[in-house]
This record gives structure tokens, C-alpha cells and sequence, in this order.
């Protein structure tokens, strides 16, 4: 029955810029801090301040705006939303409305079915709020005795970004939120935290018959707090309607709470008695003229993108698509892949070893590449190790285990552990003949065509030396001898 | 001259530097008359008698040692509650902030204390900024020390009654439709609100953002031109606030007005005068005359609905302005059985009438389907009433007007109906739409009550309006006091 319908997707996603300091006081905007320490009278709210405008925020959303192929409004304007909830000091939230800062971008994804445009509505900024921390043992409002306010995050600048409804299926969704995290990671706008909610993401979701060009009655999904809940909420919202339109039912337009552990959304509230936040223009701040100086200066600051990168890892270092893809799927990995090449190891090597048991390290503890206790330098000079025949590929991996903990440069670990490679022809030629001469009847089987007893036999010399013979080695004068005497 | 707190700032700084006088005996004075007259005239919220002390002897000693202590030192100042002064009650004459101290002073008066600053104490005002009587106030009406049965005018009416009554020597007001010139001219006094972002209103609590403004409540202009100068010029906390030189305005007052053009903007002379404003404004006008200025009638269309503009402008941006007393973080809050019922007695409590009426009027206009046709068609107004002045301006140096149609009126006359009230400032509001900078000054007495001629300038030309309200107070010559008895004598 799924192909009778086509869901319709729009996402809208909050991400905090990474700045110094607020977006309208001094005060500090790092995450964390004992609850209303990173406060002064401005984000408080008190009565009389005034808010004044953080230079670095404006620029880092015209950065992203303009990677997201925005058109830059030369003046923009900054309204008051009114609304009163607890957490927002002054019960109005600085925020854009019609003029906002960038407006009608896009973003291009590549997916295994070709690229895929997905439109950038608008960006736009405004101010964060504080966290209000219910007393009950949910940690919902409900049926707590009381609420506490933590206002350190509030007055910390956010980006707005709001997407055309261009997105089909929960996986696109995820992709694009893959790429626009990488985006903003590679231009160092947000540290893009979902989990501590300096990246957030709702989405706004209908169905209607394929082919149809109108749009459905949508809800709104919140409370998804990760890639995969996001994944996994729009998966569920998108059989919920399903199922009620084809059993005949009507969809309320509402806002649903996605529940990662029950796996489900709830209704929040319905938008019958939609809030009326009363825009109005700001008239503690002047307008926001963004000269074209300005905007080409900020142009002219930008970094790489990440699609840019994947086409420069395929194109100069020869990798494989997937592993470009990888690679550039954060700027971090992208940065610790390249600084090990810059250190002289061969990009395919250094590619496979991040993509095997480096990930696998960081996959199986929750860590981020930039938690590694192993450098990018080191991870260079393990890969020289192996390339030179100091160590095997196997002896490798288990010197990047020590390495991985420890945090030691290679050749340490592999001194300390012996595990330096013998590649000592007369060494192994010493050890080769102990073999041959103790398994006689290896050696005539093998002399009968028994292809099978060379394995047998280099076995037996990696025993001896505890895997450290150089196989190559090993497997060459075996070779000979074994031909000398046929 | 007669008692030290009846002389002017000025006098009183030139006698401190040449030790004639000691800031301990001013604040004495001023002490004095606060005991003998403040229980009629209630000017005052708060008393500030240590700070004001501390000020004086801080004074005292600078000027023993051979120091400047600055040019606000040792002179009592009533500093309108509006302004936010650490430490020190602030409460906007408003029971939702009864308890409210402040962590932080306002630039103005971060500015003053540089210079000396010596509070006296902090002026009633209708709440918020809100009124034109001082009635508003949630601790109680002042009363006019001209005629104690006569409000002050509003909403600076405690800083103005305060320095007619001599319990201060100068003041500091704010003025949003008109809230320093009207009780200037109530209460005989010079009153300036200045070009908008030329004061900073950081510390000022916000009333409508886009028309406050502080300014300085004086005896004379003089000391309204060496108070301007005290607290003009850019801050960088205040967004709004323009970067500009700050002219020597002491310096710029002095000269002539010969050649001068006046214009009579026909809209603000036109009904609803007293016969004796009438009277009092047209004797000015002869003045000017005499004086060699050119005078002539004009006319600026637009300004027959600035009233109207004004009251969905103002009120759209207190009802914002006034959303974050709420009970949650500081102030009153009056405890309900969940957040919205807490919300709800917290406002029903501390606000009064006037404030609550202006917030329904203002969330009203600032609702969808509303928006356009109120709030997006003041905008408008306003843009044409600039114009209009803007036309005005290539024309004449300044405009001039009453200040308020009628001279002080009486207590609760006007209480129960808003409209009327509200027309009190019909003259003075369009001037803050402009955002143009306009002074009040005393041309004459009606009934004993004093009347106030207002003179709008060009923005930023404070220099010019000071000039020619020097010429025409020169001029006038209004030496009158208030009368013991029917006022405080």
C-alpha cells in the first residue's frame, strides 16, 4: 500500500553558533557551568538593559547562509516574539520575521539514486532560552511540585533554518542533517551537540496520494534528539498517517513529542488555539545593514565544504568513493585523515585503517575522533612500520590496541612488547632449515604436489618466532629451499 | 538670592568652588525643605539620605584637597524611579517592583556619579512611565507645589514637583508622549527631552523603546544645558543610542536669536486652549518678534493624528516591555495553583489600571489580523509626521507651541476619563514620534498656575533650541514662586 502514498517532509533546525559570548551581552556561551552562573543583567532580563547586537554571530550566519547558496539580505531586520513561558526572561524572544538574514538556498545531496536538491526556506537568527528543570520524577511538568530556571543557555545565538517540504523519506531526512551537521562543522558555525542540544531538528510531515501536487494535512515532530531518532520518529509518523488515512480516518494538523523510548509520537498540543506571537520590529535595535563588503569579506572566509572535500579525496588522494564520503562526513575526520597523509602515509592506508579498527574503537566506546589518544602523526608512523616490514599488518593492530590506550608513539610499544619484525634472511633461513629438517614428511608431501603443506610449514616458522618472521620472507625461502631439493 | 535650596545649580557649583558654601550646608537646605514640605507634596518614592550624604562629604573633601569633584557634586538631585540605581529601590511607582533593587546603574546615572552625583532620592511617577498626573503612581499622588489641590503633571511629576518645591535642585525625568515638558510646565520649570539616541536609556526601564527618552528637569536653562551635557553622548549598551560629538552646550546656549524663523504649527494652537495658555503663548510669540525673530503660522497636516497614533504605538511596545514581570524571576509575585494562575494574580496585582489598560490596548494592536491596520498604520503616521516636521525644519529654526493646553488641573479630575487625560499631551507627543528634541520653558502664569511654552528643535540641534529658550527666558522673565498656603510657599 505504500506506494499509494508519498510522504512530504520539511524540517526546521535550530543550531547554536559557536561564539564567545552571547548574542546580545558579554556574557560566557559555553555549555555547562554550575545553573545561572553564565548570567548578567541583559540575558537576565532585568529591567531596564538593553540587548547590542554579537558581531561574530551575524557573521557566522552569514557564513552558513551563504554555504547554503542563501541570498544575503543587505538590511534585515530583528522582531520581538511574544509569548510567556518561564524559561524566556523577558517573555519576548529576539527572532527574525519577515526580513530575515538568508533566504531562498539550497543544499545538494548525493544519495545512491543521484544527487538530491533539497531548498533552504530561510535562515535566520535569534536568541536561545533557558532550561526549565521540573520537579518530578519524570522530569515533565507534570505533577511537579516545582520548576527550577537554569539561564545559562539563554541569549545564546541560534540559527533558524527552515527547509522547503522537499524531502520524501526518513532517510533523506537523515542524510540531509548528516550534510548540513558537516557543513557547519567544516565552517566551525556550531559544535552541532545534539545530544547537548546545540543541534536540534524538528519536522513537519504529511502524506498524499503520489502523484498529487497538494499537500496534506502535517504534524509537527519534536524532541528528536538524534540522527537516528529523527530516522526512527519520521518512520513511525509516516505509518501513523498512513494507517489512519487508509482506514478513512482524519489527520488533526498537531504537534507530536516523539518518545525514543516508547518509540512513538504523542500529541503535545493541537494548533486549534494557535499561539499569536505578535511580531513586531525590535526597537532596541537598529536595523542589520550587511554591506557587500562585508558579506564578500565573510565569502571570502570560507572554508572548504564537505562536498567539496569528498571530490578532492576521490580526485587527489584516489580514494574510493565510500571512503571520501566517510572521510568527509565530519571536518574532524576529514582533518585527521588529511594531517596523516601530510605526515607521509599512503592515503589508502591511512583510509583503511580509520575506516577499519580505528572506527570500530571509537564505535564500540561512544567516542569522537577527536577523543583519540592516537595522533594523526603516530597513526603515520605505525603505517611506515608496516610499509617498511618493521611489523606485520597483524603485529600492527595490535600495537594501534596499545596504542589506542595508552596513547604511546609506536615504536615504543613495539620495542617494549618485541614485537619488532625479523626480516633477517640469514635469521630466518636459520629457522626455515630447523623446520624442514624437523617435519620431514611435510616436506615430501608438499614434494607430491600436496599444495596445502606450505602453509603448514610457514606456520611452523611464525610459531617460532611469534609471528614475528617477516612472511614475505618466510614464504620466499621456503620457496627455495623446497625447489632446491626437487 | 533667598535659601540655598532655592538657588540654581549653577550658582550653587560656582559657590562650592570658590568654598563659599559647603555641599554639607546645600544638602542641609535641601534636607530641611524635604521635612518641612514632603509630607504635602509627597515628590519622593525613596529617600536616599546616606548616599546623599556620603556624596556631599565625598564633596566636601575633594573640593578641601584642591579636587574637581565634578559638576553634578554636592547639588541634591530627584532621580525619577525610573532609572535604575544599584542598590537602591527602583520601583517604577509600581507595586510589581515595590522591592526591586537593582544590580546595576543606568548609564545616566553611572555618567552623574562620575561627576559627583548627589541623590537626593528617587521621584514618584505614574507607573511605568504611564500617565499624565502622577495619580498613576501605586504609592500615592504628588501634588503641586503651586496649588496642592493640582496634580504635578505626569509622568515625571515627582521629579518636577520635587525641584519646585525645593527639595531638590534639578532632577532627571524621562519623557516618552511628553512625561518632562508637560510637568515642567506644570510646575514652572524648564524641561528638555532630548533628540531620541542622544541620552542612552540603558538603565531606563523601558516604557515604548522607540519614543523614551531621559532628559533634565531644571529651574533654568542654564542648568538644563549643563545637565544635558552631563548625560548626553554615545553608550555603547544602548543600540539606539547615536554616535555623535557632544556639543559645549553651556557654550552654544549664549547669543541671539535675530534672523531667527519661528514657525506656529496651526494643528497644536488651534482648540482645547485655556484662555490663558492662549494668552501667555501669544505674548511669547511677541517676544520673539521683539527680539527679531521672524514669526509665522505653518501648518503640519499630519499631526491631527499623532494622539491617535501615538496610543497604539506606545502601548503595542509597553505591552512587550512589560511582559517580564511575571512574577518568575524578581519582583511581586503572588503564588497560584499552577504557573498561569501565578502569571495571572501576579500582573492583576501588581499592575494598576492604567498600566493594565495600555497593555490590552497594545497586545490588541500587535494581534494577527490587527496588525496592519493599527500598528502598521501608526508606522505609517509616524513616517508622515516626520515629514512633516522634516519640511517644517528646511523652513524654520524651530516650531513652537504650548506645552500642555491647560495649565495644572486638579486632583481625580480627569482620573475616570482617560480620553481627556490623554489630551493633556497632545502637543508634546508628536515630538517624540519625530524623534526631535524639544524644550519647555515658563512664559506665564494662568490663575496662578504656571504655563509652559514648548520649543521643538531640529534632531540633533539641542544647541539651537537651548539658545533661543535662553533669549526667550531672558526675555519673559518669569520670576514667579509658588504662594505659601494654596501651594508650599
Amino acid at each position: 500500500m505504500m506506494g499509494d502514498y508519498e510522504a512530504v517532509i520539511g524540517l526546521e533546525i535550530h543550531a547554536e553558533l559557536k561564539t564567545r559570548s552571547k548574542m546580545f551581552c558579554s556574557c560566557d556561551a559555553s555549555f555547562g557551568g554550575e545553573p545561572n552562573t553564565k548570567t548578567c543583567p541583559v540575558c537576565l532580563g532585568l529591567p531596564g538593559v538593553l540587548p547590542v547586537l554579537n558581531r561574530r554571530a551575524v557573521e557566522l550566519a552569514v557564513r552558513l547562509a551563504l554555504a547554503l547558496n542563501c541570498r544575503i539580505a543587505e538590511r534585515c531586520i530583528f522582531h520581538r516574539k511574544n509569548y510567556f513561558y518561564p524559561d524566556m526572561p523577558k517573555n519576548y524572544q529576539i527572532s527574525q520575521y519577515d526580513l530575515p538574514l538568508g533566504i531562498g538556498g539550497y543544499l545538494e545531496l548525493e544519495t545512491d539514486d543521484g544527487p538530491f536538491r533539497v531548498g533552504i526556506t530561510r535562515v535566520h537568527m535569534e536568541e536561545d532560552t533557558g532550561k526549565t528543570v521540573h520537579a518530578s520524577e519524570s522530569g515533565r511538568i507534570h505533577g511537579a511540585e516545582y520548576s527550577l530556571e537554569d539561564f545559562n543557555r539563554a541569549g545564546v545565538p541560534l540559527l533558524e533554518i527552515v527547509t522547503e517540504p522537499d524531502i520524501r523519506t526518513p532517510e533523506q531526512a537523515r542524510l540531509f542533517m548528516q550534510e548540513l551537521k558537516s557543513i557547519m562543522e567544516h565552517l566551525e558555525v556550531s559544535d552541532c551537540k545534539m545530544e547537548e542540544g546545540s543541534l536540534r531538528c524538528d519536522a513537519n510531515v504529511s502524506l498524499r496520494p503520489r502523484g498529487s501536487s497538494e499537500l496534506g494535512v502535517k504534524t509537527e515532530v519534536k524532541n528528536m534528539n538524534s540522527f537516528r531518532a529523527l530516522y526512527r520518529a519520521l518512520e513511525y509518523e509516516i505509518g501513523r498517517q498512513r494507517e489512519i488515512l487508509e482506514g478513512g480516518g482524519r489527520l488533526v494538523q498537531e504537534t507530536r513529542h516523539w518518545d525514543a523510548d516508547a518509540n512513538v509520537t504523542t500529541p503535545l498540543r493541537t494548533k486549534e488555539y494557535a499561539y499569536d506571537y505578535r511580531y513586531f520590529p525590535e526597537p532596541d535595535l537598529v536595523p542589520l545593514e550587511l554591506g557587500r563588503d562585508f558579506v564578500e569579506k565573510v565569502r571570502s572566509t570560507l572554508s572548504e565544504l564537505p562536498a567539496e572535500r569528498r571530490r578532492r579525496f576521490r580526485e587527489d588522494y584516489r580514494l574510493p568513493a565510500h571512503d571520501a564520503a566517510l572521510l568527509s562526513s565530519s571536518k574532524a575526520m576529514g582533518d585527521y585523515f588529511e594531517s596523516a597523509v601530510a605526515a607521509g602515509a599512503p592515503p589508502k592506508a591511512v583510509s583503511n585503517w580509520m575506516m577499519g579498527e580505528i572506527s570500530a574503537y571509537l564505535n564500540a566506546r561512544g567516542l569522537e575522533i577527536g577523543d583519540l589518544r592516537v595522533t594523526p602523526e603516530r597513526l603515520a608512523e605505525l603505517i611506515d612500520l608496516v610499509e617498511k616490514g618493521t611489523v606485520s599488518v597483524t603485529m600492527a593492530k595490535a600495537v594501534l590496541e596499545d596504542m589506542l590506550e595508552s596513547g604511546r608513539p609506536p615504536r615504543e610499544v613495539v620495542e617494549e612488547k618485541g614485537m619488532a619484525q625479523i626480516s633477517d634472511r640469514a635469521e630466518i633461513e636459520r629457522l626455515v632449515d630447523e623446520v624442514l629438517e624437523d617435519n620431514p614428511k611435510v616436506v615430501e608431501d608438499y614434494r607430491k604436489g600436496k599444495e596445502k603443506a606450505l602453509g603448514f610449514l610457514v606456520g611452523q616458522v611464525m610459531r617460532r618466532t611469534r609471528g614475528r618472521a617477516n612472511p614475505q620472507l618466510v614464504n620466499e625461502i621456503l620457496a627455495e629451499r623446497l625447489g632446491e631439493g626437487g | 538670592m533667598g535659601a540655598l535650596h532655592e538657588a540654581t545649580a549653577w550658582e550653587l557649583n560656582r559657590m562650592l568652588r570658590r568654598r563659599e558654601v559647603s555641599a554639607a550646608e546645600i544638602l542641609r537646605s535641601v534636607r530641611g525643605r524635604i521635612e518641612e514640605v514632603e509630607e504635602r507634596v509627597r515628590s519622593y518614592i525613596t529617600l536616599t539620605p546616606e548616599e546623599a550624604e556620603r556624596a556631599a562629604q565625598e564633596t566636601d573633601a575633594a573640593l578641601a584637597g584642591g579636587g574637581d569633584p565634578g559638576s553634578a557634586a554636592g547639588i541634591p538631585m530627584a532621580v525619577k524611579d525610573v532609572l535604575c540605581t544599584r542598590g537602591i529601590p527602583t520601583t517604577c511607582g509600581s507595586r510589581i517592583l515595590e522591592n526591586y533593587l537593582p544590580v546595576y546603574d543606568a548609564t545616566v546615572v553611572q555618567r552623574l556619579r562620575r561627576e559627583g552625583l548627589t541623590m537626593a532620592g528617587k521621584a514618584n511617577m505614574d507607573e511605568f512611565a504611564m500617565g499624565s498626573s502622577t495619580e498613576n503612581s501605586a504609592f500615592g499622588p504628588t501634588r503641586n507645589p503651586w496649588d496642592l489641590e493640582r496634580v504635578p503633571g505626569g509622568s515625571s511629576g515627582g521629579s518636577a514637583a520635587a525641584v519646585a518645591a525645593g527639595e531638590a535642585i534639578w532632577a532627571l525625568g524621562s519623557d516618552t508622549g511628553g512625561s518632562i515638558r508637560q510637568p515642567a510646565s506644570f510646575c514652572g520649570l524648564v524641561g528638555l527631552k532630548p533628540t531620541y539616541g542622544l541620552v542612552s536609556r540603558y538603565g531606563l526601564v523601558a516604557f515604548a523603546s522607540s519614543l523614551d527618552q531621559v532628559g533634565p528637569i531644571t529651574r533654568d536653562v542654564r542648568d538644563c544645558a549643563l545637565l544635558l551635557s552631563l548625560i548626553a553622548g554615545h553608550d555603547p549598551r544602548d543600540s539606539t543610542s547615536l554616535r555623535v560629538e557632544v556639543p559645549d552646550y553651556l557654550e552654544a546656549m549664549q547669543g541671539k536669536i535675530r534672523g531667527m524663523r519661528v514657525g506656529v504649527p496651526r494643528e497644536l494652537v488651534q482648540e482645547g486652549l485655556t484662555p490663558g495658555v492662549r494668552e501667555c503663548v501669544e505674548r511669547s510669540l511677541s517676544l520673539f518678534q521683539e527680539l527679531g525673530a521672524e514669526v509665522e503660522e505653518t501648518t503640519l497636516p499630519h499631526l491631527d493624528y499623532a494622539l491617535s497614533a501615538y496610543y497604539i504605538i506606545a502601548p503595542a511596545e509597553a505591552s512587550s516591555n512589560l511582559a517580564r514581570y511575571d512574577g518568575v524571576r524578581y519582583g511581586l509575585r503572588v503564588e497560584g495553583e499552577d504557573m498561569l494562575e501565578m502569571y495571572g494574580r501576579t500582573r492583576a496585582e501588581g499592575f494598576g489600571d492604567e498600566v493594565k489598560r495600555r497593555i490590552m490596548l497594545g497586545t490588541y494592536a500587535l494581534s494577527a489580523g490587527y496588525y496592519e491596520a493599527y500598528y502598521g498604520q501608526a508606522q505609517k503616521v509616524r513616517t508622515l509626521i516626520l515629514g512633516d516636521f522634516r519640511r517644517a525644519f528646511e523652513r524654520y529654526d524651530v516650531l513652537v507651541s504650548p506645552t500642555s493646553p491647560t495649565p495644572a488641573f486638579r486632583l481625580g479630575e480627569r482620573v475616570e476619563d482617560p480620553l481627556s487625560m490623554y489630551l493633556s499631551d497632545v502637543c508634546t507627543i508628536p515630538v517624540n514620534l519625530a524623534g526631535i528634541p524639544a524644550i519647555s520653558i515658563p512664559c506665564g502664569l494662568e490663575d496662578g498656575l504656571p504655563v509652559g511654552l514648548q520649543i521643538m528643535g531640529k534632531v540633533l540641534d539641542e544647541a539651537t533650541l537651548l539658545r533661543v529658550a535662553r533669549a526667550m527666558e531672558e526675555a519673559i522673565g518669569f520670576r514667579e514662586r509658588p504662594v505659601a498656603g494654596r501651594g508650599v510657599g
